[in-house]
C-alpha cells in the first residue's frame, strides 16, 4: 500500500512541489529536548516559517554512534533534562500544523522498545511522515517494513559512499520518501567541504532508483546547499542549525539566529540548478 | 585436536549472525561493506592452513599456549570441599585471554590489506593485547577508553601506551566501555578504508560474536582434554564471569555438546540488584538493540541505555553478547551474578591460599565457584576460567582492603580466610 500523494502523510508531495518549481527541498533537522521540549518545538516551527520544506526530528539517545559532538552534545542536555521518546509526538504534530511534514530520525532501540507497530500508529496520528534510521539496514528491518506499510508512513534508509552497487539497488529497493546519501564516511558535524564524494554517491544512487535522493552529514551554508542542490534532490542540514541553539546567549538570540541560517540555506536550494 | 571445519553455507539473509532471535546486524549501512569484507576474509582465514598455522605457532610462541591447568585445593575447601581446577588465561603473554582473539584478528587485518587497528577497552586488557598485537605486526594503533576506567585502570594506560599506541580518553555518557565502544565505531565508520576495529568481546554486529568466539574456543578445547587427562572425567560445572562474554564464550563453547555438563556464567552484581548499581543484565533487563546488536540490555522504559556499575571494568557494560542471551533462554547455560563485595573476598582468598592474584573479573567466576561448590559438594569437578591476572587491579584492591602504606589494614579484613566445617568461610 503507497500513500496517496495528496492525503498520504509522506513526503512525496514535498519533493513534486519542489520538482514543479525547478529546485531542491531542503530539509532540517533538530533534535527534541533541546533547550527544552517547547523550546526546541518553537525552533522547529520558525525553521518551517523560514522556509524549511520537511523538518527531521531527532530524538534524544544515549549513545547516538552516527553522530559527532555538536548533535551528541544537544541529545546529552536534552536527557538530562528529561526528555523522553513520546515528547516527539508533541514536536511532529506542531510541525505538521506549521506546514510541514515531519520526518523523525531516531536510533532503533527507542522504537523497538515503545513497540513497533505502536510506534508507527501513534506517530502517524500525530502528524508524523515516516522515520530515518541510521542504524536499521532494511535486512533487519522486517517488523518497520511492515509497520510502515500498514500506515502509509514514509521510511527512509541510509546509503554510504562505501555502499557496493548491489548494497545502494537493496536499500534504494525498501525506501519510501526519499533516500538519505551520507555525503563521506563519518558522523556528522558541519563541515567546510564535502568534496565530490557526495556528489558521485548520488548520481551513483539515481542511477539505481527513482526515488529522489537527499544529502547529509555536513552541509553548514547557503553556498554548499546551493552545490549540492545542483545534483541533488535534496539538502539535508543538522548540525549548523543544532549550533544556532547550544551557542546562542539565550532562547531568542537562537530563534533569531536560526532563522537567518534557514533563509540562507532555503536561498541555497533555489540557486542550485 | 580434530576440530569440525565451519559450516560455510550461506545463511539467509535476514538470519544474518543469529543466535534465535539474538544478534543482527544494527549498525550504520556504511559499515556493511566492512563487514561483510571481514566475514569473507575470516571464513576463508579459518581453512586457510596457512593463517591456522600462523595463529597456531603465535600461540605456542608468543601467548604460551596452551595454557596450563592447575587445581587449587586450598582455595576449594571454602568452595564445599569440591574439586577445583583453574584454567590459566592469566598466564598468557600480556596477562588475560583477550590475546587469543586479538592476535587472530590482527592477522586479518594484515590479510584484508589494512595498516591501522583501533579497539575499545574497559579493564584496558584488551587495550593492552592489541597495542601488543600493533607492535608486533607494525601496525597502528589506537585505543578508545572511558575516562573512568583510564583512571582506575591507569597502569594499562601505560602500558598501551609503551607500546606505542595511542590511547583516548573518552569523557562522553558514563566514561566508561560503552562510551570507548561508540568513539571506536565512530572512528570505523570514518576511517574504514585503512582500518580495523579489533572488537574485544563477543558482541557487536555480525561476524563479530561468532568470529570472536571462534578466536577465544581453543581455551574450552584446551581445558575439556586437560581435565580428562588430569581426573578421567568432564567437570559438572564450567564456570566463567560475563562481561561481554568472550572469555566464558570461548570456555563454554567446546561443552556445549556435553549434556551433564553445566555451563554457569557469573555477571557483576556491583553494589546488589536492589541497588541499580550492577551490571547483572540477566537478572534485570529485557532485550534491545546496543552496538549492533540485539540482545539482553539494560536500559530504561524508554529504551535509553542505563548506567552500569562493577568494581571491574571489564564487566561494567550494560549489554552481552547476543550468543549468551540464547543460552540463557533455551536453558543451555545458566547465570548468575557476584556482588563487588563477594568478588573482592574471592579475590583475596585465592590470593591468600594459593598464592595466585586473579583479575577483578575472573574473580566473580572464583565467587561463582565458591557458591556452585557449596550447593554440588564434596564429589563435584569444578572448571573455572581464570581469564586473567590482577596486577592491573592492585591500585583498586589496596583501596578496598586498605594496603596503602600509612594506612592501617582494617580489622578483619588482614588475617588469613579459614574454612569452618560447614564448608562457608570465615574471613
Ligand atoms: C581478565 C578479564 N576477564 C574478563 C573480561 C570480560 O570480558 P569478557 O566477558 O568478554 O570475557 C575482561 C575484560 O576486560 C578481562 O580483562
Amino acid at each position: 500500500m503507497t500513500a496517496d500523494v495528496t492525503t498520504g502523510p509522506g513526503v512525496e508531495s514535498v519533493f513534486a512541489r519542489c520538482r514543479e518549481e525547478g529546485r531542491a527541498a531542503l530539509v532540517c533537522y533538530l533534535p527534541v529536548g533541546f533547550p527544552s521540549v517547547e523550546g526546541s518545538v518553537r525552533a522547529m516551527v520558525a525553521m518551517v516559517e523560514a522556509g524549511a520544506d520537511i523538518i527531521e526530528v531527532g530524538i534524544p539517545y544515549t549513545d547516538p554512534v552516527m553522530d559527532g559532538p555538536t548533535v551528541a552534545y544537544a541529545a546529552d542536555q536534552a536527557l538530562k533534562r528529561g526528555v523522553h521518546v513520546r515528547d516527539v509526538f508533541t514536536a511532529t504534530q506542531a510541525v505538521r500544523d506549521a506546514g510541514a511534514p515531519p520526518l523523525v530520525m531516531t536510533y532503533w532501540n527507542l522504537v523497538l522498545r515503545y513497540g513497533v507497530p505502536t510506534f508507527a500508529r501513534d506517530l502517524k496520528a500525530a502528524g508524523g511522515a515516516g522515520l530515518i534510521t541510521p542504524d536499521l539496514i532494511p535486512d533487519e528491518a522486517a517488523d518497520w517494513i511492515g509497520a510502515s506499510d500498514e500506515t502509509g508512513l514514509d521510511r527512509v534508509f541510509l546509503v554510504a559512499p562505501s555502499s557496493t552497487d548491489q548494497r545502494l539497488a537493496a536499500v534504494t529497493r525498501q525506501c519510501r520518501g526519499f533516500v538519505y546519501a551520507v555525503s563521506h564516511m563519518g558522523v556528522t558535524g558541519a563541515r567546510e567541504s564535502l568534496g565530490d564524494a557526495a556528489k558521485v554517491i548520488v548520481e551513483r544512487t539515481k542511477a539505481v532508483t527513482e526515488l529522489p535522493v537527499c544529502v547529509g552529514v555536513g552541509v553548514s551554508g547557503g553556498a554548499q546547499a546551493a552545490e549540492i542542490a545542483a545534483y541533488a534532490d535534496g539538502v539535508i542540514v543538522g548540525s549548523a542549525l543544532v549550533r544556532c541553539l547550544t551557542e546562542a546567549t539565550d532562547e531568542e538570540a537562537g530563534l533569531t539566529a536560526l532563522r537567518s541560517l534557514v533563509g540562507e540555506l532555503a536561498d541555497g536550494v533555489r540557486s542550485g540548478s | 585436536m580434530a576440530e569440525p571445519t565451519p559450516d560455510l553455507t550461506p545463511e539467509p539473509l535476514e538470519r544474518l549472525g543469529r543466535f534465535g532471535d539474538f544478534g543482527g546486524r544494527f549498525v550504520p549501512e556504511a559499515l556493511i561493506p566492512a563487514l561483510e569484507e571481514l566475514d569473507e576474509a575470516r571464513h576463508k582465514a579459518m581453512v586457510d592452513p596457512e593463517f591456522l598455522g600462523e595463529l597456531e605457532r603465535l600461540h605456542r610462541t608468543y601467548t604460551g599456549r596452551p595454557s596450563i591447568i592447575t587445581e587449587v585445593p586450598r582455595f576449594a575447601e571454602h568452595a564445599g570441599g569440591a574439586r577445583v581446577i583453574l584454567k590459566r588465561e592469566d598466564l598468557n603473554h600480556t596477562g588475560s585471554h583477550k590475546i587469543n582473539n586479538v592476535l587472530a584478528q590482527a592477522l586479518l587485518t594484515k590479510r584484508m590489506g589494512k595498516t591501522r587497528v583501533i579497539a575499545e577497552t574497559g579493564a584496558g586488557q584488551h587495550g593492552v593485547a592489541t597495542a601488543t598485537a600493533a607492535a608486533l605486526m607494525g601496525l597502528e594503533c589506537v585505543v578508545y577508553m572511558g575516562k573512568v576506567d583510564t583512571e582506575r585502570q591507569a597502569l594499562n594506560v601505560a602500558r598501551m601506551r609503551m607500546l606505542g599506541a595511542e590511547v583516548v580518553a573518552v569523557p562522553t555518557g558514563s566514561a566508561t566501555l560503552k562510551d570507548a565502544i561508540n568513539e571506536a565505531l565512530r572512528d570505523w565508520v570514518a576511517n574504514v578504508g585503512h582500518t580495523h576495529y579489533i572488537l574485544g568481546t563477543v558482541t557487536g554486529p555480525h561476524p563479530f560474536p561468532e568470529m570472536v568466539r571462534d578466536f577465544h574456543r581453543i581455551i574450552g578445547v584446551e581445558a575439556r582434554s586437560q581435565v580428562l587427562d588430569l581426573t578421567g572425567r568432564l567437570p559438572d560445572a564450567v564456570i566463567a564471569c560475563v562481561g561481554g562474554g568472550s572469555n566464558a564464550m570461548g570456555i563454554f563453547h567446546r561443552f556445549i555438546d556435553d549434556p551433564d555438563v553445566r555451563l554457569i556464567g557469573v555477571e557483576a552484581g556491583g553494589e546488589g540488584i536492589e541497588s541499580g548499581r550492577h551490571a547483572a543484565r540477566f537478572a534485570s533487563a529485557d532485550p534491545g538493540v546496543l552496538h549492533g546488536t540485539f540482545s539482553y540490555l539494560m536500559q530504561d522504559d524508554d529504551g535509553q541505555t542505563l548506567e552500569t556499575h562493577s568494581v571491574s571494568a571489564g564487566l561494567d557494560y550494560p549489554s552481552v553478547g547476543p550468543e549468551h542471551s540464547h543460552l540463557r533462554d533455551t536453558g543451555r547455560a545458566e547465570y548468575r551474578y557476584a556482588t563487588d563485595d563477594k568478588a573482592m573476598e574471592a579475590f583475596r582468598l585465592l590470593c591468600r591460599t594459593e598464592g595466585i592474584i586473579p583479575a577483578l573479573e575472573s574473580s566473580h567466576a572464583l565467587a561463582g565457584a565458591i557458591e556452585v561448590g557449596r550447593e554440588l559438594g564434596p564429589d563435584a569437578l569444578l572448571l573455572v576460567n581464570l581469564s586473567g591476572r590482577g596486577d592491573k587491579d592492585m591500585h583498586t584492591a589496596a583501596e578496598w582492603f586498605g594496603l596503602i602504606d600509612g594506612e592501617a589494614v582494617p580489622e578483619g579484613r588482614a588475617e588469613e580466610p579459614r574454612a569452618t566445617g560447614d564448608g562457608r568461610t570465615q574471613l
